[in-house]
């Protein structure tokens, strides 16, 4: 049986730790609100964007010209996987089920004969993946820094748009946490390079109905010409889509420590209540004991 | 037809306005556009300048925007903006300021890429001052 003195010193490490996890969550819970606002805020753009360049794809459908950021260069040889993951950990299955998609994806184009390279984005998806894909990491993967800023994602995507340029890599996914809710989290992949729109990623097998929606789509009239505006609007939806991916995933990453420090919080009482039963126990254990000790005593005398 | 056009002005930190109004003025690269509508599709580029949003003959929103694109339709406007701030907002000491520091900075840059970096925010903050000491 541990003695009272272990006891008590265990019960008040238990009660520290549960005093800096609620305080984690505490500090977590408002920096969620503040990167929930952002992400929700940042969505309406993301989402334009995407549409007009839907539109402007489908106008360039089956032309020749099209540039390479949006129809790619032809070849489908070496995948980038952009992860994106947190700096810190005590998050939960937060990062972890980002570099378990990421060895799976990995794992699966290997099987197909593709070259895979990865940029992390944010610490610990490059050390998590450091272990066993050390040889595919890209580099340039580097931290996210304390607060996402739209420039963040501008080096990043001009890091990803550099590699591409230079015939490095030939198509781009970027893998994040999609924030859902507080609770819960889903691991996305979005398709960056060459570009799809989402909504028409079924629609893509069927070449001839997207060339026909995309005749309705093609009247547009563009101001200076076609091509001087996908040669802007490519590079920044490229950042846009980046930045949007950094801001899901931070909301996502409050949201999810938030929900592991609760459940820590939580922990922490339940194993006081039962160490604290366990001390009173021992406690009275040695109390009862002293005094059969001194009746006996005193009952030899 | 409707007469009045969805008008949507975001930027990549936030929706700024997203509303039914009469007519907006957008200041296209290749010359102001107003819009109104069953306005014929249009792309375009927008370079530094105010747009003018109008209901019922009058100026309601005047909006400062730093690059970006319109997109227009016959039922919507949408315009993407890189920066976007009210006119009202602009605080003119602190943009004063900001450009005297782009200045040094420019100065101190180094490669290529930081210079038009910075140039392009020098760019931007003049634009906001011109348009700030117009409406004075």
């Amino acid at each position: 049986m541990p003695s009272l003195k272990s006891l008590r010193l265990r019960i008040n490490s238990v009660k520290s730790t549960r005093k800096i996890t609620s305080a984690m969550k505490m500090v977590a819970a408002a920096k969620l609100r503040r990167a929930q606002e952002q992400a929700q805020a940042a969505r309406p753009y993301a989402e334009r964007m995407e549409r007009m360049l839907g539109s402007l794809s489908a106008s360039f459908a089956g032309n020749e010209g099209a540039p390479a950021l949006l129809a790619g260069n032809g070849r489908d040889k070496t995948h980038l996987v952009v992860a994106v993951s947190s700096d810190r950990g005590l998050c939960g299955g937060f990062n972890g089920a980002i570099a378990r998609y990421v060895r799976n994806k990995t794992k699966r184009l290997i099987a197909e004969g593709k070259t895979v390279k990865i940029l992390g984005v944010g610490r610990k998806a490059r050390d998590m993946l450091r272990r066993d894909l050390a040889g595919l990491i890209a580099p340039g993967s580097d931290e996210l820094g304390r607060v996402v800023v739209f420039g963040r994602a501008q080096d990043a995507a001009r890091r990803v748009a550099q590699m591409f340029e230079a015939g490095e890599v030939d198509v781009v996914t970027i893998v994040y946490n999609r924030f859902k809710s507080v609770i819960s989290q889903i691991v996305t992949e979005q398709q960056l390079i060459p570009f799809a729109p989402p909504s028409a990623d079924k629609a893509s097998g069927d070449k001839a109905k997207a060339g026909a929606s995309g005749a309705d789509l093609a009247i547009y009239e563009y101001e200076p010409d076609e091509a001087e505006i996908l040669a802007k609007l490519l590079p920044l939806n490229l950042s846009v889509q980046v930045f949007r991916a950094l801001l899901e995933s931070t909301a996502s990453e409050h949201g999810a420590r938030m929900t592991a420090m609760d459940n820590a919080t939580r922990n922490a009482g339940d194993m006081i209540d039962r160490l604290t039963l366990n001390y009173n126990r021992t406690r009275q254990a040695m109390i009862t004991k002293e005094l059969i000790e001194i009746i006996s005593g005193a009952e030899a005398v | 037809m409707a007469d009045t056009v969805e008008f949507e002005l975001v930027s990549p930190e936030r929706l700024l306005l997203s509303r039914a109004v009469e007519m907006v003025v957008v200041p296209g690269e290749e010359g102001d556009f107003g819009v109104l509508p069953g306005h014929a599709k249009l792309i375009s580029a927008v370079r530094p300048g105010v747009i003018e949003v109008y209901e019922g003959d009058k100026v309601t929103d005047r909006i400062f925007v730093a690059g970006g694109f319109a997109e227009v339709t016959a039922e919507r406007c949408t315009v993407l903006a890189e920066i976007a701030v009210p006119v009202a907002e602009i605080d003119r000491g602190r943009v004063e300021q900001d450009l005297r520091n782009l200045i040094d900075e420019l100065a101190a840059a180094k490669s290529d890429d930081d210079r038009a970096s910075v140039a392009s925010k020098i760019a931007v903050a003049e634009g906001m001052l011109q348009v700030v000491s117009a409406a004075r």
